[in-house]
């Protein structure tokens, strides 16, 4: 059973969705923005390293080589946070992680629990669980913060609200949290949530967490942030809950020092993010009284046993891929219809809950390539894209009977593919093109195709096929010798 | 040198005066030219929309129409990515390991236009061409291929020609192949921005290594009644004054 958790919406449909978030002037305007800036930081604090590429190269393989063990390095991590005074819980699915989150939270009479801006908490939406459990979790990340108060979803894996500008919050600040004078400059704003958030960090007993990275030899856990707010989390309440991807693991504490240069400059363009917090079980006297990691499947094993699939389980979650995403640029997040969107959610989505269940999202990209480009961690982005739209083509064509025989994209391709197969069915195929167009063609150019191509035609005109092909030239020109 | 041209499905149909220019432009430099007539699709369409079951038997193909070939060169940045970028991927999805070790020997003579001129150490091909032009970098020129500046290069020492750089050049103009059909409205987003780089620069003419992209670009340009003309790099090389 694959996990659709991750999913926002039930079987999204990219090309759908896409034309309203393309008609929003206001999204537009502020995620060209956006990612603009922050892709042009990105690419100063990257462009002064001599060894980018080596680092790279070396997350790359550090990430491989983890993989390559997985089994080995969780295990060494569940005995590291024992030793260290933690407690070490497994969870196959979303629904799992969301109970064992609930029950210690439940066991501590919690009503109220306090949030580190978490993806994968996000993914198996915890938030929700919690609620129906009668315990409310409140965010504490700025933006995760205007989400919620908005009752949004995230457009954005690492700034969640970048959807929205200066404008839009002061308005959903001055409503939701009743405040009746508010400048839309970013300290003011800022400042409206320190103070709705402070009394939260000191009254509220149990926090949850992600996790950036977890080491297996010394069972320390790493979160990386901006706001500190993570920090007040990590150290103030009595309980702290950690909901950690498997695939998070680091095999010793060195390999930190390659991940804390890729991350921050890919993610924020920063030289080094603001705040850093590590901790290793717990110790008396100081920070949370009691540690609770849960480490989570949810789809990750399965993408594990993918040859050419699995290395986007190397991702650490930069979103240097979403910024530069000429698509992503224009679209936003929400079209992706997933908690991960951009050119990683549209090789990742797929693979977690099943291609039958986002079969839109691998065609969801030119191929460019910039994706991969940025990446960190060297995750070929355009090869798991073609890779997964060979899946969905499988899945289509496997599924049999008449839907499958009658796809007109399935049955243009076969055509097409016998017609490449043979000289004589090309050539022949050539001319009745030229025949064929006949009726479409208007001073040299088509303005209007029919059937599946007509989305060409829409917007732009084609040239027609010339009365001579280049084969035919050739041939007259070895004639007249 | 005897170069075997890989004319591409696409060209060979759509766009033939690219093949006639790559004929001239490279006899005008000394090569003999052969078009081996069996070949058809190097099996892109297929592959990146994930049929790549269908290209395998396209894959089979060109390897025996060019396996002795001296060099193979093409008018497509992307349809030379494909061959060497993915035939491997194709060949091990066929299971079958003589056909990857034939694509492996292959694959590094199968060059773009650029990419064998550069290679021959050519940067001036002695052509003439009076006018303003822009150059579009495709991205798998720019990134499969990494072209980088030599297409530019090779344009700068036109004579006559007045070259503008284009803004934001690195920015995909939206084809993608069916990407362009299937995210149609999206592709039409990326467009209109490199339409607005392309205007910005007032140049007569856009320049690429593909026309895929150039199809894209000049179709809009057509609709729109731009007045800006597209033409494939090898055009431009191929014109000389008073046609000598």
């Amino acid at each position: 059973m694959k996990p659709k958790s991750v999913l926002i919406e039930l079987q999204p449909k990219f090309e759908k969705n896409a034309p309203a978030a393309l008609a929003d002037t206001q999204l537009r305007r502020n995620m060209g923005k956006a990612t603009q800036t922050i892709r042009g930081k990105r690419a100063a604090v990257v462009g002064e390293m001599d060894d980018w590429e080596q680092l790279r190269e070396a997350g790359r393989a550090i990430k491989e080589r983890t993989l390559r063990h997985l089994d080995r390095y969780l295990l060494q991590l569940e005995e590291s946070v024992q030793r260290a005074g933690g407690q070490v819980h497994w969870a196959a699915d979303a629904e799992e992680a969301n109970r064992i989150v609930t029950r210690i939270a439940t066991s501590h009479g919690a009503r109220e629990v306090i949030k580190i801006k978490s993806l994968t908490t996000d993914e198996i939406k915890l938030n929700a669980a919690l609620a129906e459990a009668g315990i409310t979790a409140t965010e504490t990340d700025l933006a995760e913060l205007i989400i919620q108060l908005a009752g949004e979803h995230s457009s954005h894996i690492l700034v969640p609200a970048i959807h929205k500008n200066r404008a839009e919050i002061r308005e959903l600040f001055m409503r939701k949290l009743g405040i009746a004078e508010l400048s839309d400059e970013p300290k003011a704003l800022a400042g409206a949530a320190r103070t709705y958030l402070r009394q939260k960090f000191l009254s509220v007993p149990v926090a949850v967490s992600g996790g950036n990275f977890a080491v297996a030899e010394t069972g320390a856990v790493c979160v990386v942030e901006s706001e500190g707010n993570g920090r007040m989390c990590l150290t103030l309440p009595q309980v702290l809950i950690s909901v950690v991807g498997i695939e998070k693991v680091l095999p010793t504490w060195q390999d930190l020092e390659v991940f804390l240069q890729l991350l921050p400059r890919s993610s924020t363009g920063e030289r080094m993010n603001p705040y850093t917090s590590i901790w290793t079980g717990v110790s008396a006297g100081d920070g949370p009284r009691e540690f609770h990691l849960v480490l989570l499947d949810n789809g990750r094993t399965s993408v594990l046993a993918d040859e050419i699939g699995r290395q986007t389980l190397n991702c650490i979650r930069c979103s240097a891929c979403l910024n530069i995403c000429p698509v992503y640029e224009r679209t936003g997040g929400h079209a992706y219809g997933s908690v991960y969107p951009g050119p990683i959610g549209a090789i990742l989505t797929p693979q977690l809950v099943g291609v039958e269940n986002a079969a839109s999202l691998p065609y969801a990209s030119s191929l460019c390539g910039a994706c991969y480009d940025v990446c960190p961690v060297k995750i070929n982005i355009p090869e798991v894209l073609v890779h997964m739209r060979g899946k969905v083509v499988r899945q289509k064509q496997d599924a049999g009977g008449l839907r499958a025989l009658l796809d007109p994209e399935n049955a243009a391709m076969q055509t097409m593919a016998r017609v490449f197969g043979s000289r004589a069915l090309y050539e022949r195929a050539q001319q009745l093109a030229r025949a064929g167009q006949g009726p479409l063609v208007h001073d040299g150019h088509i303005t209007a195709l029919p059937g599946l191509l007509g989305g060409w035609t829409a917007m732009r005109d084609v040239q027609a096929a010339p009365q001579q092909t280049f084969r035919e030239w050739w041939a007259q020109r070895k004639d007249e010798g | 040198m005897q170069v075997s041209l890989f004319i591409t499905c696409f060209n060979d149909t759509l766009f033939p005066r690219t093949g006639q220019a790559m004929v001239q432009l490279l006899e005008r430099l000394g090569h003999r030219v052969e078009f081996r007539r069996e070949q058809t699709c190097c099996g892109q369409m297929h592959v990146n929309t994930g049929y790549q079951r269908e290209a395998i038997p396209l894959v089979r193909r060109f390897v025996e129409i060019f396996r002795d070939a001296e060099v193979v060169v093409a008018p497509s940045a992307s349809c030379v990515g494909l061959v060497r970028d993915m035939y491997g991927h194709i060949a091990e999805l066929a299971d079958d390991a003589a056909l990857a070790r034939e694509v492996a020997i292959l694959q590094p003579r199968v060059l773009e236009l650029t990419e064998f001129l550069t290679r021959l150490g050519v940067s001036d091909v002695g052509a003439y061409f009076p006018h303003r032009v822009t150059y579009h970098p495709t991205c798998h020129s720019l990134r499969v291929l990494r072209l980088d500046e030599a297409p530019v290069r090779l344009l700068r020492a036109v004579r006559g020609l007045d070259f503008v750089p284009l803004p934001d050049a690195d920015q995909c103009c939206g084809f993608g192949g069916t990407f362009a059909v299937k995210n149609a409205d999206t592709s039409m987003a990326m467009l209109g921005d490199k339409l607005r780089a392309v205007r910005e620069t007032k140049a007569e003419v856009v320049v690429a290594a593909d026309n895929s992209c150039l199809m894209q670009i000049g179709g809009a340009l057509h609709r729109q009644r731009a007045g800006i003309a597209v033409m494939h790099l090898a055009e431009v090389l191929a014109q000389t004054e008073g046609g000598r």
